[in-house]
């Protein structure tokens, strides 16, 4: 099992969690954050006066999926999530050792 | 031919009738003369009856500035954690301000007195009724007038929690304003607007000073005196380092829209009746502050390259107050270019002024209500008519120039007279009682609460909770 953290624009979450409803992703947890990489933020002006923005808010995209779907899951996100400029953002993959069904304790790629 | 008799008879009746009822004695009064004191009475108490209507929705509307427009506006700018202590600090004075004009400030404010103050025959509201006092206002009730200048007691003192928000006690802030409104706003209303004061145009002072609203009563004292609180209690912790951004500009567009709508029983209801002259001031007030939006968002336009909607608000209501002293004395043109002016110069006051000085006015009370109540009341003395409002008039009866541009340049010397007068008594009054609420409660907050927030360190409460949980 895989956990794809995706951090990308705020505009890109409907066509993000789409492209994933086609290709068979059944769940998901999407969290707002606020951060930035290379793009530094903007600047906001207040009765005349400059404020740097550095921490710029994106949504983060987690999922944890069996292997098999991982490729195709991490294309569909590239795919919809894509502007071509600064600021759209980061896919990580991590490996998840156990997953467990709260309702009925059912474990491993099953629980998903 | 008798009944060519009977017609003459008739005819000379019709004729001569009222003559002949005339004069004769009043014991035996005709029906119809009862008939027309009758009417003369029903015609008065009409036009009171409308006067009073206009009145009490005006004095409605400027409470309705205080809360929740002035605490709309400027809850919006305090960060999230001060939202309530700011909002509160305007919505007490509705509470306690109301107390204190019950008690004494009436009296000290509009009662007979000196050429600085009034007296103290009006104490808990002795002698304030049904029947009018025709100095002020002869065809509302006196209660009416009592009531309607207090809403302007409440909002004056109100202005200045913007200079020193976000780190004030709140017990500090509460024995501040009962000090101020008694050593500051009560001589200087007496001043314009009491009978005998020093400054009132209309009731013979020595220096009339034309402030139709409050330019220099409200937005100069207050202004003034806000600056002087910003100065002496000095900067926020993190000024201005830190960002300080508005937490919802959302909310101070309500409050300002709402203080647009407010600012018509401010003005308009000025003329304390419902007649010509109220809609010279509504019109006036309308088109300044029209003219100011546009003259503040051209201003940062140009200089920051975008319009923001913070600014189109702050410059409707620095036009309201440059226009406030000038309402029932301009008419709609001049109105306009006060208001464009005032609009330019109070976003250079509050972009480029304080910036360089370094002072910390939090909500920018100087920038605007300061810079634009003195703008405001300098070019009252330069664009006054009589036509518009013929409040100067020679013995006879004749009707004389009002402003600079109706051929009376005196008149802006005596603008600058009370101008100030009300810095001196501003600054003054409000550093003598800064230090004494200073050595009785202290004014600031720790740094320690306030770094936490005044919301939960002055009240126990929070502003917003959006927990997870319902």
């Amino acid at each position: 099992m895989t956990k794809i953290e995706a951090i990308i624009q705020t505009s890109k979450l409907e066509a993000v969690k789409d492209a994933l409803h086609e290709i068979g992703v059944e769940g998901m947890t999407v969290l707002e954050v606020r951060g930035h990489g290379r793009q530094k933020g903007h600047t906001e002006f207040y009765r005349g006066r400059e404020y740097t923005v550095d921490l710029i808010p994106k949504i983060k995209l987690e999922t944890v999926l069996p292997e098999a779907m991982v490729e195709k899951a991490v294309q569909a996100i590239v795919t919809a999530a894509r502007t071509g400029k600064i600021g759209d953002g980061k896919i990580f993959l991590s490996k998840v050792d156990e997953a467990i069904r709260i309702r009925n304790d059912e474990r491993g790629e099953g629980a998903l | 031919m008798p009944s060519r008799l009977v017609l003459g008879f008739i005819l000379a009746f019709i004729l001569l009738g009222p003559t002949l009822f005339a004069q004769s004695p009043p014991a035996a009064a005709s029906p119809d003369s009862a008939r027309l004191t009758k009417l003369e009475q029903a015609t008065a108490d009409a036009k009171s009856s409308a006067d009073n209507a206009w009145m009490l929705t005006s004095s409605a509307l400027v409470l309705m500035m205080t809360g929740p427009g002035l605490a709309l506006f400027y809850g919006g700018l305090v960060r999230k954690k001060n939202v309530l202590a700011t909002m509160v600090q305007s919505f007490a004075m509705m509470a306690v301000i109301t107390m204190l004009w019950a008690m004494v400030s009436y009296s000290l404010a509009f009662g007979s007195g000196n050429s600085f103050i009034g007296g103290l025959h009006h104490l808990f509201l002795r002698g304030v009724g049904a029947q009018p006092d025709a100095d002020y206002a002869a065809t509302i009730p006196l209660q009416t007038f009592m009531v309607y200048q207090l809403m302007f007691a409440i909002i004056t003192p109100a202005l200045i929690t913007g200079a020193f928000a976000e780190r004030m006690k709140f017990s500090a802030m509460l024995l501040f304003m009962v000090l101020w409104s008694l050593i500051v706003y009560s001589p200087m209303a007496h001043m314009v607007w009491g009978k005998g004061g020093l400054l009132n145009a209309s009731l013979g002072g020595k220096f009339p000073c034309l402030d139709f609203a409050g330019g220099t009563v409200v937005h100069v004292t207050s202004g003034v005196s806000a600056l002087v609180c910003a100065l002496y209690l000095g900067k926020r912790v993190g000024y201005p380092k830190e960002s300080m951004t508005p937490h919802s500009v959302v909310l101070s567009f309500v409050g300002a829209c709402l203080l647009w709508v407010g600012w018509f029983g401010f003005n308009a209801g000025s003329a304390l009746a419902a007649g010509s002259l109220a809609t010279s001031a509504f019109v006036a007030t309308h088109f300044g502050a029209a003219a100011a939006v546009i003259g503040w968002s051209c201003a940062e336009w140009i200089r920051n390259g975008k319009p923001s909607a913070l600014g189109a608000i702050s410059g409707a209501v620095a036009g309201l107050v440059a226009i406030t002293p000038a309402a029932g004395f301009v008419g709609p043109m001049p109105a306009v270019l006060i208001g464009l002016i005032a609009g330019a110069f109070c976003f250079f006051m509050v972009a480029s002024v304080k910036a360089r000085f370094g002072y910390d006015d939090s909500l920018d009370a100087f920038g605007v209500h300061g810079a634009g109540g003195t703008l405001g009341a300098l070019l009252t003395g330069v664009f006054a008519v009589s036509a518009v409002n013929p409040i100067f008039k020679d013995a006879q009866g004749n009707v004389l120039p009002s402003g600079l541009i109706d051929g009376n340049a005196h008149q802006v010397l005596n603008q600058i007279v009370g101008i100030v007068i009300a810095w001196i008594l501003a600054i003054v009054g409000t550093l003598i009682i800064l230090k004494i609420v200073d050595l009785t409660v202290g004014l600031r907050v720790s740094e320690e609460e306030e770094v936490q927030g005044l919301d939960l360190t002055q009240h126990g409460e929070e502003g917003y909770s959006w927990e997870v949980t319902a």
